[in-house]
């Protein structure tokens, strides 16, 4: 093998992902080989193992490290950018060159802004060796304890059919410029899902737990939840679709909520075309939008949250809060959009950037939850539905955040403070924004993944549409 | 189907799943750098299957990607984004004790291939304890040889300023009609070199082409805004299918209707009788009939994400479930011209195939790899792969994935016009809107960019806010007119995401405009 490419870098292969130190080296490497007037690199580099299960046995699993880099090269008023995971000297300089003659042959872009020198960041702790350490054989024994829960609590000849799927991440992004930026930011995650059916093709439950810290995920417990919604769930009643009152379940609002982060995008919303737009000019903000119980803010140091403190382009990611108390009270912004209307920049480009450009940090938001559990919720509920997750949601109308979706692996009828039935499920088309000046009460919050934390809700008319016969 | 994250490392880094660069480089040009030779791949190959079979392994299979991706924005007189990328490494899958393992590295070294062919085994033997049934393969031929999707033109060899300039010329054009205030443009091009070779002998080199063109426009009056989205197919060929679609010629024509929409009528609800054109049913095929005939989502394989399928279990549909009337034929297909998921061989080595999923309007077989074909061999007849497996980069793990999937046209030369003529009260939909489908495919929800309202045989005026819902099976059986070959479009999507981790397959679908009786259909205006 003496023709083959010689080790491409030496470096990160002792471990799974760059270290600090040796992102610094590999950004400066590609650094020195540029030679436009302002040059951007961005690294990604992790590592991830997955087991993926179904019919009670493991079905594929994989492990995989990667490392790559882009650079983002700026020629006057052009930029343009060349991303490449070979790494070697020759490669690295391909890319550089590359994108300075994308640059040089884009047109001028009237609405760059340079790129950032060194910055302050928050220091966030977002990795966790458990995570990071969660190897293919731990992840088949995590996997087989919740089988076996899940077998188990279906009861003895239920033959349970279970499938999910373990995840866990560990890995870091860093930036740099050429005008003396470098941020580093670490971080894992691990997510385990799990579904149960009945074998008579009548029932389905879902549960599903995701953190940075995969100690804090109980994978027996998941398997046992996601047993006994699949049996309670059974023969399922088909009542009238119509308004009903809901009881979401914290997945479930996460679900929902999804499609609105990017309605704070400030842009959009001062230039007319926005949810938040007001015919004739100006917005929302300073309005009264929801249920003045309602309050959602992203930060990336939230300890719940724990998401990376900087945006693809450096810029330092912020607390900012959409909701206060039911009133719209900030947006998020760009660089450029910031800098034309006054504003900090917020990280990420509007919405719940958190941390933006993706990865670790994206989508980091906390809804604050209220005081009572999902039982107490349904406990204080004459007639309503208890929603276990949504599925497929798709936009219908961006001024309205009018959404379409289905239940899914779990859905209830509450009659006098109980689930009385298992009931068929239901397409809906229903707004997030409308849900939200309907909330009956606000029930804890708890983390739904890795950077999300959401109550679970109750609020009225949830304008449930069809039927499904999907189980 | 939902295409969500597949984490940091796919959502940021390994969207780094995507590829080569260097306008100088030999690459750029289509061939392979000369560090990187065949024969040098198939050292690094034969490597990394010898220390597979070292490892314990009774079968593995190697795939090294290389790929190309590059992706054009622009708004109005702007660019929104040019980036190119590229990525490289090696996947390797091994059984060992009847598991699977798969694990991949961009480290292209022997030393680097052997580590990851070791790590492969060491998932297999870990999936081993937490398996009952042992991995059996359909048989295949040995086959050795090279495909490439034949283009007249490399996308990836036009110069960004002449892609940008056609770019902004359909922008300018769409600018200069009254009432349009923004306009999105836009190439997701792709070029990708795969090489695969398995421990029964077979060895392949494939590389494909793909080009995917967007454009809408953004129309403000009446006191609000609409806009319009043009269905441009995503194909696999070259740069002359983007230059036949004329985008600076047809902008205008397309953002008038943007503005159009602004005077449109909301529709009111109800049950009308349906025209689809191809441009938004070949969606409405992908999600209720491309979806539900994957045989590993009726074996319960994907129900912890995408779900199951209503056609299950396979004794009790193959050749019994009636899905439409007798003129309704779908084929499953690799091999048509143009087609996104086009391929000589998949990602096992199968040969391309092409066979029918519905005849006649009943259901005859599933999509399938060679690990499933001996489910439901005793059913079908059918002992071979329909050659199904792909994944979508180096670091994923091939899984049963769509091919091609299509509603053949009629024997008849039926055109859209006569479909129209037919029609006493009914709804024309246009282009793909928004789509939601639940989780065994059963109820849906679609809508589409333009709609007309068809009185007495004729088209009388322009709807908004228009969604049809219905259920599969029934929605399917109410198909009773289907146009002719002539009326043939060949539609698709880029991007489709299935399984854990996502993975994003590129799948093509045809179908003449099709009418279907008494369909219920919503209306998505609400206000605030």
């Amino acid at each position: 093998m003496s023709s083959a490419p010689k080790s491409l870098f030496a470096a990160p292969l002792d471990g799974d992902y760059l270290t600090r130190d040796q992102a610094k080296a590999l950004a400066d490497r590609v650094l020195a080989f540029a030679k436009a007037d302002e040059t951007r690199v961005n690294i990604a580099t992790g590592w991830s193992g997955n087991t993926r299960f179904a019919g009670n046995e493991i079905t594929t699993s994989g492990g995989t490290t990667n490392t790559s880099i882009t650079v983002t090269s700026t020629i006057g008023k052009r930029r343009a950018s060349s991303q490449t995971n070979i790494l070697d000297d020759a490669s690295l300089k391909r890319t550089v060159e590359f994108a300075e003659s994308l640059a040089r042959l884009s047109p001028d872009n009237p609405e760059l802004v340079p790129e950032l020198g060194a910055q302050d960041y928050a220091v966030v702790n977002g990795y966790f060796e458990s995570s990071a350490g969660l190897d293919p054989e731990k992840r088949a024994a995590a996997t087989k304890s919740a089988i076996a829960a899940a077998e188990s609590a279906g009861g003895p000849g239920a033959n349970i059919f279970v499938a999910g799927f373990l995840e866990a991440n560990a890995g870091a992004n860093a930036v740099a410029t050429s005008r003396g930026l470098f941020a580093y930011h670490r971080s894992s995650s691990a997510n385990l899902g799990i579904t149960a059916r009945t074998p008579d093709g009548t029932g389905s439950g879902w549960s599903n737990a995701g953190a940075r810290d995969w100690n804090v995920i109980d994978a027996a417990a998941l398997g046992r939840t996601a047993s006994a919604k699949a049996a309670a769930s059974r023969n399922p009643r088909a009542i009238e679709p119509g308004l009903y009152t809901v009881v979401l379940e914290p997945a479930a609002v996460s679900d929902i909520m999804g499609s609105l982060f990017g309605t704070f995008n400030a842009r959009a919303n001062d230039e007319g075309r926005g949810t938040f737009s007001k015919p004739g000019g100006g917005t929302k903000l300073g309005e009264k939008i929801a249920d003045e119980r309602v309050t959602m803010y992203s930060d990336p140091t939230d300890p719940d949250l724990l998401a990376q403190p900087f945006a693809q382009d450096g810029t330092p990611v912020r607390r900012v809060t959409y909701i206060e108390k039911g009133i719209l009270t900030e947006f998020g912004y760009d660089r450029y959009w910031a800098q034309k209307q006054g504003k900090v920049a917020t990280g990420g480009g509007g919405g719940f950037g958190g941390g933006g450009g993706g990865g670790f940090g994206g989508g980091a938001v906390k809804f604050v939850g209220g005081t009572q559990t999902t039982a107490e919720l349904i406990a204080s509920t004459k007639r309503g539905i208890l929603v276990t997750h949504f599925f497929y949601i798709r936009p219908l109308d961006q001024r309205t955040v009018m959404l379409t979706g289905l239940t899914r692996d779990g859905t209830f009828l509450i009659e006098n403070g109980k689930i009385t039935a298992a009931v068929k499920n239901f397409r809906w088309n229903e707004s997030p924004l409308f849900m939200l000046g309907k909330i009956e009460e606000i029930g804890r919050a708890e983390p739904v993944g890795a950077g999300r934390v959401m109550p679970s809700l109750k609020a009225k008319d949830f304008n449930f549409t069809s039927l499904s016969d999907a189980v | 189907m939902p295409y969500t994250r597949r984490d940091f490392l796919k959502s940021s880094a390994a969207a780094t799943a995507l590829v080569v660069v260097s306008p100088n480089d030999a690459l750029a040009s289509g061939r392979l750098p000369a560090r990187w030779t065949e024969t040098e791949s198939d050292e690094l190959m034969a490597a990394a299957l010898g220390a597979a079979k070292a490892a314990g392994a009774t079968y593995a299979d190697v795939r090294i990607g290389r790929y190309r991706s590059q992706n054009i924005g622009t708004r109005e007189r702007q660019i929104t984004g040019v980036s190119d990328a590229e990525s490289y490494g090696m996947g390797i899958r091994t059984i060992v004790n009847g598991a699977w393992g798969f694990a991949a590295t961009s480290v292209m070294t022997t030393d680097g291939v052997a580590k990851v062919a070791r790590e492969a085994a060491r998932l297999s033997r870990a999936a081993g304890s937490v398996q009952k049934r042992k991995i059996e393969l359909a048989p295949t031929p040995v086959v050795k040889g090279t495909w490439q999707t034949p283009v007249k033109r490399d996308p990836l060899e036009v110069s960004i300023e002449d892609k940008v300039a056609m770019l902004f010329a359909a922008n300018e054009a769409a600018l200069k009609v009254p009432g349009i205030r923004f306009v999105n443009s836009g190439l997701q091009l792709l070029r990708e070199i795969k090489q695969y070779a398995n421990t029964e002998g077979t060895q392949t080199t494939q590389t494909f082409i793909r080009v995917g063109p967007s454009f809408s426009a953004t129309a403000v009056g009446n006191g609000g805004f609409q806009q319009y989205g043009e269905e441009l197919a995503p194909r696999g060929e070259g740069w002359e299918y983007v230059e036949s679609l004329n985008m600076p010629g047809n902008a205008a024509k397309w953002a008038s209707l943007a503005v159009e929409k602004l005077g449109a009528r909301s529709v009111e609800p109800g049950r009308y009788d349906l025209i689809i054109t191809p441009e938004n049913l070949w969606l409405t095929i992908h999600e209720s009939i491309g979806h539900p005939t994957e045989l590993d989502r009726a074996l319960g394989y994907e129900a912890n994400y995408a779900g199951t399928s209503f056609i299950a279990p396979p004794e009790a549909q193959i050749g019994k479930l009636k899905y439409g009337k007798p003129l309704m034929n779908i084929q499953g297909d690799r091999t048509q011209e143009g087609s996104l998921a086009r391929c000589a061989w998949d990602d096992e080595g199968v040969a391309a195939d092409s066979w029918r999923i519905v005849d006649k309007g009943i259901f005859k077989d599933y999509q399938t790899t060679r690990e499933q074909a001996s489910t439901i061999s005793r059913l079908t007849g059918v002992t071979k792969s329909h050659g199904c497996s792909f994944a979508d980069s180096w670091d994923s793990v091939q899984f049963q994935r769509m091919p091609n999937i299509s509603l053949m046209p009629s024997e008849t030369n039926t055109s859209m016009n006569d479909i129209i003529a037919a029609t006493d009260r009914g709804i024309i939909i246009k282009n793909r809107g928004s789509w939601s489908i639940d989780h065994q495919r059963y109820n849906f929800q679609f809508s589409g960019q333009a709609y007309y309202e068809v009185r007495g045989g004729k088209i009388t005026g322009m709807l908004k806010d228009v969604a049809y819902q219905s259920t599969t099976p029934v929605f399917w059986n109410s198909m009773d007119m289907i146009g002719g070959k002539d009326s043939y479009w060949l539609g698709g999507s880029f991007g489709d995401g299935k399984g854990q981790p996502g993975q994003s397959n590129s799948v093509s679908h045809g179908c003449p405009p099709a009418r279907f009786r008494q369909v219920n259909v919503v209306n998505t205006g609400r206000e605030a």
